[in-house]
């Protein structure tokens, strides 16, 4: 495969609230801090994630070319996914070997809406949305498939949250947890808090990717998988498509320094963990991961810049940035970054 | 360098007003399981699934992919889903064939599809974004205007857009799948329907349809049957509200086609290019994309339609199949032209076939005429 890496990440001062930022005033700042760092203005290819249902209206990501002033005319694409896999398409793009540069961006409102409850809309129309089954609920069927114990679900929170003080760009989050039960195990402090934010990154190929970036993060692997969608058909407590993806990904061929994993749940973490054979050695979220931000839609995305940070600022040679999507880590996208 | 890549298998559904008899998972996999049947293959022979639809609120299902998977034999595979608005069955058949030129899998499964019946499209179209206004209805409130400009430049009688409403039912009565079939159907039918924006009639307007098509894309190396191989795609997006756009003759889709013609060398698509399947929703988009494509001068498009130029039998065949005038369900209505495209090269296009086809062109556009989707497709290889 042709070698592209990651040369620059930005993100969004994520916020717990809507600031009165419409979408397109979201994403600029991200978008204009990426060219910034690469001295680009144009790219050969731009692919973005969003989620129409967050804004309520089709089309979300129409006005988000208004920001990019995609003029003249821009080669651009768009997934109803996760940014993390926008960035897997302009990868591709890049492997046929015309073009040398991509912009990705994801962005999300979560705020505006009730995200517990519109994620039941993404379940089958016919046999489960009308079950009412919500966000919570049926991460709360995976918890108690994991039986993960308290004392871990509590360390992995904390742990998250004082990472995320730390992390200009996320939370500020409270030690103290909040141990209200929201469904079954799962407590108040478990879930990833609901947040508005947006994320860019520019993927460059061949020499360019040296000329841009001191230390690029090259992409030495990156997959992923879906499995089947209706709960009763997997076993919970371990996530097939993350093991088969981290597989194909290479995340076993060498020591992985950091790990940035898509985990919007505290129970998720372990279950990725051990799907992802992190050694025990890996540093996982140092960002404070989607339990100190999660802006929907680009939560994936920031994972692997995040990890892709790591390498560009010379503080790790091998991470790996991990995206996820659907019910109870349905879906799993595993990158390998290298320096 | 890219790879080459073939279309391999094309699998429809009948596209009709209500498939009350099929869920959406079925819709799909009768498609899908076409293409495969089409291909000589199973699900077992397919790498990953791409995906793609107009926007969710049509059906109701946020991000259908993950409840899609089962159906499309994609669990344990990588699965994408694609939205790029109209144009998003044109972008999704692009992503696919992306994954096998870029040499990352040997063959992809590109499913596209809406099921409208479960919602209203028009209003689905009108919702607007907080603090926001819009006076328009529906697509066609959007471009009627658009139309009219095209009018007044060209100077084009009112008769145009009746003559592609006929030609294109005509086509319509030969395409087993078409949705519109409308015996006895002439000018004066047309001209009898209500206006509904001006000046766009009932019967110059795309039916509201339920529909799936899919592909099935393959390496040189992994190809089966009779492929059409793909000579040129492309994407291009440009703002919607940037002032001084020519929206009657936009310039993403200037440039998509000028991309796509420099890929499979064509210099003059006119007479190069045998049939081309291009998405025109209200009549007049045909002379209007006659000229953006550059089949036409500047001007001259409506004169082409006039001249019967783009029936089944004259020199420049334009939607054979019906095109989205006979069946649109939205967000496969691109990967429905794509996949004409491909039948035609393949000599497959039945009774709507144009004798001696060896390239065709496929074509979508969407949101406000800003997102372009274009390939070509040719019985040799490129």
């Amino acid at each position: 495969m042709r070698r592209v890496a990651i040369v620059a990440f930005a993100q969004s001062e994520h916020t717990d609230h809507d600031t009165g930022l419409a979408e397109p005033e979201l994403i600029l700042p991200v978008i204009d801090a990426v060219k910034a760092a690469t001295g680009l203005s144009r790219f050969g290819f731009t692919c973005s994630g969003s989620c129409d249902y967050l804004a309520g209206a089709p089309f979300s990501f129409v006005s988000a070319l208004d920001a990019l002033g995609a003029w003249p005319p821009i080669s651009e694409s768009h997934v109803e996914m996760d940014g993390a896999w926008a960035l897997y398409e302009a990868w591709v793009r890049l492997q046929h070997g015309d073009v040398d540069s991509a912009l990705v961006y994801g962005f999300g409102k979560s705020t505006p809406g009730d995200p517990r409850t519109l994620m039941t809309l993404q379940l089958d129309p016919y046999y489960l949305a009308p079950l009412g089954l919500d966000q919570v609920s049926y991460a709360a069927l995976q918890a108690s498939a994991a039986g993960v114990p308290r004392a871990e679900l509590d360390a992995i929170v904390r742990r998250s949250r004082a990472d995320g003080r730390r992390n200009p760009y996320a939370l500020d989050l409270p030690d103290e947890l909040a141990a209200d039960p929201v469904a079954g195990p799962v407590l108040a402090c478990d879930v990833a808090p609901v947040t508005d934010g947006a994320a860019a990154v520019v993927l460059a190929a061949g020499d360019l990717a040296a000329e841009l970036c001191e230390r690029p993060a090259y992409v030495t692997g990156i997959a992923h998988r879906i499995e089947p969608h209706y709960l009763g058909l997997r076993d919970l407590s371990r996530s097939a498509s993350a093991a088969d993806a981290a597989r194909a990904a290479g995340v076993g061929k060498g020591p992985v320094e950091v790990a940035e994993l898509h985990a919007q749940f505290a129970h998720e973490e372990p279950i990725l963990r051990r799907a992802l054979e992190l050694p025990d050695d890996t540093v996982i979220n140092p960002s404070g991961g989607p339990l100190a931000a999660n802006p929907v839609m680009a939560t994936g995305l920031i994972r692997i810049g995040e990890a892709a940070r790591r390498v560009h600022d010379g503080t790790a040679r091998r991470v790996v940035g991990h995206a996820a999507g659907g019910p109870c880590l349905q879906h799993n996208l595993v990158t390998v970054l290298e320096a | 360098m890219a790879q080459r890549c073939a279309v391999i298998g094309v699998g429809q559904t009948h596209y009709t007003t209500k498939r009350r008899d099929v869920s959406m998972a079925g819709l799909v996999r009768e498609a899908a399981l076409r293409a495969l049947e089409d291909a000589g293959l199973t699900f077992k022979d397919i790498d990953a699934v791409v995906i793609g639809k107009a926007p969710d609120l049509f059906e109701g299902v946020m991000m259908p992919e993950a409840y899609l998977a089962d159906a499309l034999g994609a669990a344990g595979k990588p699965m994408m889903r694609v939205h790029t608005a109209g144009s998003v069955g044109g972008s999704t058949a692009l992503v696919g064939a992306g994954l096998v030129q870029g040499g990352v899998h040997e063959r992809v499964l590109v499913v596209a599809y809406e099921k409208q019946s479960e919602s209203n499209a028009t209003w689905a179209l009108s919702t607007h974004l907080p603090f926001s206004s819009s006076l328009v209805v529906g697509a066609g409130g959007y471009f009627a205007p658009h139309i009219r400009e095209y009018m007044r430049r060209t100077g084009a009688p009112g008769h145009i857009g009746t003559l592609v409403a006929v030609k294109d039912r005509l086509n319509a009565l030969r395409n087993p799948y078409a949705h519109l079939k409308i015996p006895g159907i002439d000018r004066a039918m047309v001209e009898s329907t209500p206006m509904l924006w001006e000046p766009i009639r009932y019967l110059e307007t795309c039916p509201s349809s339920d529909g799936a098509c899919a592909l099935v894309l393959s390496s040189e190396r992994a190809a089966t049957g009779t492929p059409a191989w793909v000579h040129g795609g492309a994407m291009r997006s440009e703002p919607i509200f940037r002032a001084g756009r020519d929206t009657v003759s936009p310039q993403a889709g200037k440039d998509c086609a000028a991309d796509v013609y420099r890929q499979a060398g064509v210099t003059d698509p006119r007479r190069q290019i045998d049939v081309a399947e291009v998405y025109v929703p209200f009549s007049w988009y045909e002379p209007m994309w006659l000229e953006n494509l550059g089949f036409a001068a500047e001007g001259e498009g409506w004169k082409l339609t006039e001249s019967g130029a783009t029936a089944l039998d004259g020199d420049t065949p334009w939607n054979p199949s019906g095109g989205v005038l006979s069946s649109n369900p939205i967000g496969a209505s691109g990967l429905i032209r794509f996949a004409e495209a491909a039948l035609q090269v393949r000599g497959a296009a039945g009774e709507h076939q144009v004798d001696g086809a060896r390239l065709a062109l496929g074509h979508a556009y969407g949101g406000g005429a800003q997102f372009f989707a274009m390939w070509i497709v040719g019985r040799e290889k490129p």
